[in-house]
C-alpha cells in the first residue's frame, strides 16, 4: 500500500514544521494534544476495541501523573526513566481493576469506572499518603531541558519527546489491534460469548485489554504531569475522565487515527468557548457529544475512513479492516446488556450474521 | 460511646433517606429503560436552584418547591421524547454517551445560570435539635418528608391504574402494548417522576451540603450504591439500599476510614455488591436466552 510509506513522513513533518514555526505556547498546547491522544487511544483499546466502556479513565491518568512526579520529586529520577515504571504500575492498576470488571457488563463497568473516577481525588488527598503525594498542594517538577546540549528550547525538547512516545505507542496500539489479540478483542467485543465458544480466553484477553489501556493512559498522564509540570488532586476530578469519554467518542471509538481528532478537540474546544463563558466548554461539549451519538456514531475518524473507503474503492485499505468497521456503536452485542439478561431476548436487536437463536 | 454511635446511625438514617430517594429515582429509569441515568444528580441540582430561585423571589418555601417538582417533572418528560426515544434500541455505549452529554449541558447550564458560587439553602425546618438531641429539625423533617415520597411513590404504583400501567411497561412492553397500555408515553412518565423525586431530594439535601453545580455529585454516587446494594431492579430494595449506604457511609465515616475518604467507601461498597452478589441484596437473578 501506498499509505504505508506516506504516514512516517506526514509523522516526520507534524513533528518538524511546529518545531520550528511554532511558539512555545503553541508547542506546549500541541504536546497536550499528543498527550490527550495517547490517553484517549488507550481508552479506545478498551472501550472501542474490546467493548469494555470506561468513564474512569482519568484515575489512570492521574496514577500515572503522580507516579512521575513522585519519583522526579523524591527519587530525583530523570523524567525518561519513570515512564517504564508509570507503565508497570499503571498495567498492575489496570490489571487489579479489571479483574472485577470481568463480571461486570457494560452498563454496571461504566457505572462502576465512573464511581472511581468521583472518588479519585479524594484518595489522592488522603492523609496517609501525602509525604508523596503532596497532599492538596500537589507537587511541582521541573521542566526538562534538551539532551546533548542541542539548541532547543524545554517546550520545543519535550514536543519531540512526546511526539516519539506517541510514535512507538501508536504503532504498537496498531500491531495489536491488526493481529491476533487484536481479533480476539473485537471478537468478545461483537459477541463475547461466540468468542469464548471458539476458544478465546476471555478473561485473560479482557484483563490483559484493561491493563494495556491502563497503560496507556497512565503514560499519557506522566507526559502531561512533564509537560504542566504539576500536579494536584483537584487537576484530576471526575471532568478529566469524562471529556477523555468526549474525545474518544468525537473522535470515533474505534478508530485509531481518530483519537488524534478527538484530543485536538477536547484541547482546543475550551479556548473558543471559554471566551463565551466559564460554562461554555463543557455544554459545548455535552451538545456536540449528543449530536455524534445521533448523526455520526462512528466518530470523525470512523467518518473520514468512510470517506476514504468511499474514493479508494473496495480495494483500499488492508483485510482486517472490515472488523474495525463494525464499531462498537453500530451494532455491538457484546457491550450490551447481555449478560445480565436485563431485556427481554425477543427485544434484543441482533446483528444481521451472529444471531445467537438456540439451534440445537 | 453507646450515644455517639447511636447519634452517626440517626444522622446516618437521615442522609440515607435522600440516598434512597436518589436511588429510587435511577431504579425507576432502570426498571422502565434499563438504563442509568448519569444525569440524574445534576437534574437535581438544577431543580433545586429553581426552587432557590422561587424563594428568593418571595414565594413561600414550599408552593416554590411544588413548582419546581412540577417544572422538573416537564422537563424529565421532555427529555425522554426528546432525546432517549430514538436510543430505545441503541447499544449501551450510545446511552451512555447520551447521559454523559446531559450531565455536561445541565451541569454547565447550572454554573451559567447561577455562577459556581457555594449558596446557602433555606429549610423550612426549626433549627433546634430533636428526638433528645440526637438528630437536628431539618434531619427529621427530611426523613419525614422523604418518608413521605416514599410511601406516596408506593401507594401510587400498587393502588393506582396508571401505576399499574407504568408497572406493566416495564415488566413487558410488548403484552403491554397489546392490552392498551402507551409504553412510551409510561417510559416519559416514569422519566418525569424521577426528575421531580430528584428535585425533592436536592431540595432535602442542599441545606445540608450546601449549593453549587456539582452538589450532586457525590450523592449520586452513594445512590447508586444504594440501589446496587438493594438489587436495581427492586424499588424497594434501592430505598432500603440508600437507608443502608447512609449509615454505613456515617458510621465508616465517623470510625473507620474518616471523612475524607467517604466517596472512596462508596466505590468500595459498589465494587463489593458488584463482585460478590451483583444482584443486590433483594434484586431477582435474571436469565437471557442466547
Amino acid at each position: 500500500m501506498r499509505i504505508s510509506w506516506l504516514i512516517p513522513i506526514l509523522v516526520l513533518l507534524a513533528v518538524i514544521i511546529p518545531v520550528a514555526q511554532f511558539t512555545d505556547y503553541h508547542l506546549f498546547q500541541l504536546t497536550m494534544v499528543v498527550v490527550y491522544a495517547i490517553a484517549i487511544l488507550g481508552l479506545s483499546l478498551l472501550t472501542g476495541f474490546n467493548g469494555q466502556i470506561s468513564l474512569g479513565h482519568g484515575a489512570f491518568y492521574a496514577i500515572g501523573a503522580y507516579t512521575t512526579a513522585i519519583l522526579m520529586t523524591t527519587w530525583n529520577m530523570p523524567y525518561w526513566m519513570t515512564l517504564p515504571v508509570s507503565a508497570v504500575v499503571c498495567a498492575v492498576f489496570g490489571f487489579l481493576i479489571g479483574l472485577p470488571a470481568l463480571r461486570l457488563g457494560g452498563l454496571y463497568l461504566a457505572l462502576t469506572t465512573f464511581a472511581l473516577a468521583v472518588a479519585i481525588p479524594q484518595i489522592l488527598k488522603y492523609k496517609a499518603i501525602d509525604e508523596w503525594t503532596g497532599g492538596v498542594q500537589g507537587l511541582v517538577i521541573d521542566k526538562p531541558d534538551a539532551p546533548f546540549g542541542l539548541p532547543l528550547s524545554p517546550d520545543q525538547w519535550l514536543y519531540i519527546f512526546t511526539a516519539f512516545v506517541a510514535a512507538v505507542l501508536y504503532l504498537i496500539a496498531w500491531n495489536v489491534v491488526h493481529g491476533r489479540v487484536g481479533r480476539a478483542m473485537m471478537a468478545i467485543r461483537d459477541h463475547s460469548m461466540a468468542a469464548e465458544a471458539m476458544g478465546i480466553n476471555l478473561p485473560m484477553v479482557k484483563t490483559s485489554a484493561f491493563a494495556m489501556s491502563a497503560m496507556y493512559t497512565g503514560l499519557a498522564g506522566s507526559l502531561g504531569a512533564i509537560a504542566v509540570q504539576f500536579v494536584a488532586p483537584d487537576s484530576f476530578q471526575v471532568f478529566v475522565s469524562v471529556f477523555l469519554f468526549v474525545g474518544l467518542v468525537v473522535g470515533g471509538v474505534s478508530s485509531i487515527g481518530g483519537t488524534l481528532i478527538g484530543a485536538a478537540f477536547i484541547e482546543f474546544i475550551p479556548n473558543f468557548a471559554d471566551k463565551l463563558s466559564k460554562a461554555a466548554p463543557s455544554a459545548v461539549y455535552g451538545v456536540i457529544l449528543i449530536a455524534v451519538m445521533f448523526l455520526m456514531p462512528m466518530g470523525a475518524g470512523g467518518f473520514l475512513y468512510s470517506m476514504w473507503r468511499k474514493m479508494v474503492g473496495p480495494r483500499g485499505g488492508a483485510p482486517t479492516q472490515p472488523a474495525t468497521k463494525t464499531g462498537a456503536v453500530t451494532y455491538n452485542d457484546g457491550a450490551g446488556l447481555t449478560g445480565t439478561g436485563s431485556r427481554s431476548p425477543e427485544l434484543v436487536e441482533r446483528p444481521a450474521g451472529v444471531d445467537g437463536r438456540p439451534e440445537v | 460511646m453507646f450515644a455517639g454511635v447511636l447519634h452517626q446511625i440517626m444522622s446516618g438514617i437521615a442522609t440515607g433517606g435522600i440516598y434512597a430517594s436518589v436511588a429510587l429515582a435511577l431504579v425507576m429509569i432502570y426498571q422502565a429503560t434499563h438504563h442509568v441515568n448519569f444525569a440524574q444528580g445534576e437534574m437535581a441540582t438544577f431543580s433545586t436552584y429553581i426552587t432557590l430561585t422561587f424563594i428568593n423571589a418571595g414565594f413561600p418555601y414550599w408552593i416554590a418547591l411544588a413548582t419546581a417538582v412540577v417544572l422538573s417533572f416537564i422537563v424529565g418528560v421532555a427529555i425522554e421524547r426528546v432525546l432517549m426515544r430514538p436510543l430505545a434500541n441503541a447499544p449501551v455505549l450510545a446511552s451512555v454517551g447520551v447521559f454523559i452529554g446531559l450531565l455536561l449541558i445541565v451541569n454547565s447550564l447550572s454554573g451559567w445560570f447561577f455562577d459556581y458560587t457555594i449558596k446557602q439553602f433555606p429549610t423550612p425546618f426549626p433549627d433546634h435539635p430533636m428526638l433528645g438531641g440526637y438528630l437536628s429539625g431539618h434531619e427529621l423533617g427530611s426523613t419525614a418528608v422523604t418518608l413521605i415520597v416514599l410511601i406516596s411513590v408506593y401507594l401510587f404504583f400498587r393502588h393506582t391504574r396508571l401505576g399499574l400501567a407504568m408497572r406493566a411497561a416495564a415488566f413487558n412492553p410488548v403484552s403491554s402494548r397489546l392490552v392498551g397500555v402507551r409504553v412510551g408515553w409510561m417510559l416519559a412518565l416514569g422519566w418525569g417522576l424521577a426528575a421531580a423525586i430528584g428535585a425533592i431530594a436536592g431540595a432535602m439535601v442542599a441545606p445540608i451540603v450546601f449549593l453549587d453545580p456539582n452538589m450532586m455529585a457525590g450523592i449520586l454516587l452513594y445512590a447508586f450504591a444504594g440501589a446496587l446494594l438493594g438489587g436495581i431492579d427492586n424499588p424497594l430494595g434501592a430505598v432500603i439500599g440508600g437507608f443502608m449506604v447512609g449509615v454505613i457511609e456515617n458510621l465508616g465515616g465517623a470510625y473507620l476510614v474518616g471523612t475524607e475518604l467517604k466517596l472512596t467507601l462508596a466505590l468500595v461498597i459498589i465494587v463489593t455488591v458488584l463482585t460478590i452478589k451483583p444482584t443486590g441484596l433483594m434484586g431477582r437473578k435474571v436469565f437471557s436466552r442466547v
